[in-house]
């Protein structure tokens, strides 16, 4: 049975941008190269404008005074590393169905960011726990599942490294991800589906938001901040990786030519 | 059916199967995995018994007295339901307030006064400017205020 995909049934209608294009590691490479320094830009102007808002306009707290400051990086960065793995798995599970190489790639390079953000936004919560709450670390279920994140991401990157055929070890991590999907409902509702130390969500899609505006509007920036760094990231490491595992075609060697 | 769509049905059925049974798990995980139990649960006995655990609730207001040593403290948390008396020796969080959240951890003894060792403030998840809050509290005094001196006694 062959393992490719038949081009022509991918191929779209006339006169509509093919989007497959990019879908090959070549052209994927130029079109990440050039994306890469616009992320960046947006994502250094938007921190330095969300960390503004969160340290110098956003008011003090009744409740628990400049200690709540600490918002502006943890929530950004907690939703950062549920839904970095949601987009990892995603394409993990592209990658399997459709066999596609880059898809792979992506996953792969999305991980470490994903395990950074989990652990900023671990290391955050002790750091406000610790004033607030009165302790670093609860073993309450969104902390513990918080700290099980941690673990998928590196048992994802563990098992990429340890194979050394790199389309065998995209398959078996595209497996390990998806299983994984599973704690990410858990960390989201576990501040509803059990008595945890750990105060509900402030903000959600489904009623308005419990936090002065100006606040909102900080953490709203830094999270644009965070998906923008996200991408630039990401982007540079595939760039990488595609380098490394093409490394023996044409495309390859003519690009480091050019560039010497 | 072509190959990849056996796999796209293949990888769907698995995540599917798979939350099936992690909610089934949880479901059944569900009342072990309380971090705290509340004053009416420790009163319809479903806390452990022997053991150390923890209650969660509100501080009840006007309940906090320190006593001459400066370490001991007792208070009573309540889940406007049921009450616990509780009492600690040792530092409290900075958010310890009557009124408001609190977990802790101990064990009950004989007379179903709950002797903690650990204290933690429970915070909720409103943010609020001292501004606002100030207002909100001016506004809530002038309203009483208003309803004592118009409403005629009981």
């Amino acid at each position: 049975m062959p393992r490719f995909i038949d081009v022509e049934t991918l191929r779209p209608a006339p006169g509509r941008i093919n989007w497959f294009k990019y879908s090959s590691p070549q052209t994927f490479f130029p079109l990440a190269g050039a994306a890469v320094p616009w992320f960046a830009a947006a994502a250094a102007v938007l921190c330095a404008v969300g960390l503004y808002i969160g340290f110098f306009v956003a008011p003090t707290d009744q409740q628990q005074g400049e200690a709540y400051r600490i918002i502006f990086i943890h929530v950004p960065a907690a939703w950062m590393s549920m839904f970095i793995y949601l987009v990892m798995a995603f394409w993990a599970g592209v990658g399997l169905v459709l066999n596609t190489r880059l898809s792979g790639m992506m996953a792969s390079a999305l991980a470490p960011t994903g395990a950074l953000f989990t652990f900023i936004a671990l290391w955050t919560g002790a750091l406000w726990g610790k004033p607030t709450w009165g302790t670093w670390w609860v073993w309450d279920a969104r902390l513990t599942s918080e700290l099980i994140l941690l673990f998928l991401y590196f048992g994802f990157m563990a098992l990429t490294a340890a194979i050394d055929d790199p389309r065998r070890a995209d398959r078996a991590a595209a497996l390990f991800a998806l299983v994984g999907v599973v704690n990410i409902p858990i960390i989201y509702f576990s501040v509803q589906w059990w008595n945890t130390l750990h105060q509900g969500a402030s903000v959600s899609l489904t009623r308005a938001p419990t936090m002065a505006a100006t606040m909102l509007a900080g953490m709203i920036v830094m999270a644009l901040a965070f998906w923008m760094y996200s991408i630039a990231a990401a982007f540079a490491r595939a760039r990488c990786i595609i380098l490394e595992r093409e490394r023996n075609s044409d495309w390859v060697a003519q690009y480091i030519e050019a560039s010497k | 059916m072509k190959p990849r769509h056996r796999r796209l049905a293949m990888v769907a059925g698995g995540v599917a199967a798979l939350g099936i049974a992690a909610t089934l798990v949880f479901s059944a995980l569900n009342r072990n995995l309380v971090f705290f139990f509340t004053p009416s649960q420790v009163a319809a006995k479903e806390a452990p018994v022997g053991r150390a655990f923890r209650i969660g609730g509100l501080v009840e207001a006007g309940t906090v007295k320190r006593q001459g040593d400066g370490r001991t403290v007792h208070f009573v948390v309540t889940d406007t339901a049921q009450r616990i008396p509780v009492v600690f020796q040792g530092l409290l969080p900075d958010l310890f307030r009557e009124g408001k959240g609190v977990v802790t951890q101990g064990s009950l003894d004989a007379n179903g006064v709950f002797h903690a060792t650990e204290v933690l403030a429970k915070h909720d998840e409103n943010y609020t400017p001292v501004e606002a809050a100030y207002a909100i509290k001016n506004a809530q005094d002038a309203g009483e205020r208003a309803a004592r001196t118009v409403s005629p006694g009981p």
